[in-house]
């Protein structure tokens, strides 16, 4: 058996025995569903409640994505900015840090004061997401090979051409590693904040749909649609690891498969 | 090559003192002249390459001047091959000759003809589209003189550039590089700690001590025809003798000392 199919068939093996074990453990002890909903229920309320959750999923997709975009933007753009001036990156590094390691389960609730809900949420998403694409940017724009600096100064290049064609270039590996990291962090983001958030209403997200179903007792949902934001995590990563691939394969040891 | 030649650029009780306290070189004169291989041959942290870079711009002098016969603006006509190949491995072959030419602001169609002919020149016109990492170190290497040699410099400084590679390909290269020297009539300015390549490739030795770098002393190597021949001549063998005392000489002397 190949590495590719070991890596796909073992997996899949863990999650069909663990799948079993549940449902027996809910049947042989006659578990009711509002303590734990046997998997079969599980499924038929993500299909029966599919409308609510589809469009809550789409509500926290939505907050992901744009809390990564703006992670992205933000975390490169403000990389960028340090690597030109060390006066603006001992300005604001300090504070970034600061951002970064004050919980954002306890930044939200204020930030839901200040700022529209959509925009407090958002802001929450981007808060996580946009530290490891700073730091990871800010470390590969540093590692820039000495010698190859030294090529492009004798060549007379300037500052532009030394941060389009070297040092982004060279960056490039660790930032996209930082915004692999980032995906799962804005999801966590959105998520905290929604909770934080706790109001109803029509763009509420999956995470609200979990409290919800919290208070009502509607365990089936709430595993419904926790099933669907761990799918989501799954599928941002994958998406980000398979870009990361195609961004990488030609050049980069990370992306290159040695035979023994 | 004619050793009365006016020297291109002249090195002047140059000094380099570190940061770290370390002095790399002292009251270094060095004379390069135009149409020469010159080679500077010494033990490890003699401040040769220190010198080399100093010739580049890349690094200033503590003290003493660099002056350029043709100005400070014939410092653009150089190239630079380090030690290890220094390669872009995001580029291919193609994209990393282009490099010296496109921060010139030449556009890719127009510097095509002159990338295609210079990776010809050094044995690689079938390997533009592949990246570095598909290539031997050898291949690299050529690559990194391909670099070098694409704006047609006047001056090539080369700081140690076949010292990681093995036998067979350092001979193909050093016999390589001859023949582009005679065919492009460049000046070459080598770094080396091998008796045997200095020999091998130069028109002049120059015998550096160590700590504090300066001249101990220089060698006319005057055979007219460096093939593999020459690599096995007796003649060959008489100048490695007396570079490799020369050498010796260096070594033993002490610091300060040195005439």
């Amino acid at each position: 058996m190949n590495e590719r199919t070991l890596g796909i068939l073992a997996p899949a093996a863990v999650l069909a025995l663990g799948v079993m074990l549940w449902d027996l453990i809910v049947r042989i002890n006659g578990i009711p569903p509002y303590i734990l909903p046997s998997p079969g229920l599980v499924l038929t309320t993500l299909v029966a409640d599919w409308p609510i959750l589809w469009s809550s999923l789409l509500a926290t997709l939505e907050t992901t994505i744009e809390g990564l975009a703006l992670a992205v933007v933000g975390g490169i753009g403000l990389a960028v900015l340090f690597n030109q001036s060390r006066l603006i990156e001992h300005s604001l590094y300090p504070y970034a840090v600061i951002l970064q390691v004050t919980p954002v389960v306890a930044i939200a609730p204020l930030l839901l004061i200040y700022l529209p809900q959509q925009a407090a949420v958002l802001a929450c998403a981007w808060i996580v997401a946009f530290f490891p694409v700073l730091a990871n940017t800010t470390l590969g724009l540093n590692s820039v090979d000495h010698n190859l600096a030294d090529l492009f100064r004798l060549y007379g290049a300037s500052r532009w051409q030394v941060l389009a064609e070297l040092k982004l270039p060279a960056a490039l590996p660790q930032m996209l590693a930082g915004i692999k990291i980032a995906g799962g962090l804005s999801l966590i983001g959105a998520v905290v904040a929604e909770i934080a958030a706790g109001s109803a209403g029509a763009g509420s997200g999956l995470a609200y749909r979990i409290a919800e179903s919290g208070y009502r007792l509607n365990i089936p949902r709430m595993f419904a649609a926790l099933l669907l934001l761990s799918l989501a995590g799954i599928v941002i990563f994958a998406l980000l690891s398979w870009i990361t691939h195609l961004a990488l394969r030609r050049w980069h040891e990370s992306a290159i498969t040695r035979e023994a | 090559m004619p050793s009365t030649a006016a020297p291109i650029v002249s090195l002047r009780g140059v000094g380099k003192l570190f940061g770290t306290g370390t002095r790399a070189l002292d009251g270094l004169d060095l004379d390069v002249r135009e149409g020469e291989f010159l080679s500077l041959l010494g033990p490890s942290g003699c401040g040769k390459s220190t010198a080399l870079r100093i010739i580049a711009g890349l690094s200033e002098p503590s003290r003493g001047s660099v002056s350029w016969r043709d100005g400070a603006d014939a410092r653009r006509g150089i190239g630079f091959v380090f030690q290890e190949p220094t390669l872009m491995p995001w580029t291919t072959v193609f994209g990393n000759v282009f490099l010296p030419l496109k921060l010139a602001g030449t556009d890719k169609v127009a510097a095509a003809p002159r990338i295609m002919e210079t990776l010809a020149r050094v044995g690689l016109a079938d390997f533009a589209h592949a990246y570095p990492r598909e290539l031997s170190g050898g291949m690299r290497m050529r690559v990194s003189i391909a670099r070098a040699l694409v704006t047609a410099p006047r001056v090539l400084l080369m700081d140690e550039p076949f010292a990681a590679l093995d036998e067979i390909t350092r001979f193909k290269l050093n016999d390589d590089l001859v023949a582009l020297w005679r065919e492009l009539s460049m000046t070459v300015v080598f770094v080396t700690h091998s008796v045997f390549e200095s020999v091998f490739l130069s028109s002049r030795i120059v015998v550096m001590t160590s700590r504090p770098g300066r001249v101990s002393s220089e060698l006319a190597i005057d055979a007219p025809v460096r093939d593999a021949h020459f690599r096995t001549s007796a003649e060959y063998a008489g100048y490695c003798r007396v570079t490799s005392e020369a050498l010796h000489q260096a070594i033993r002397t002490p610091a300060g000392v040195a005439a």
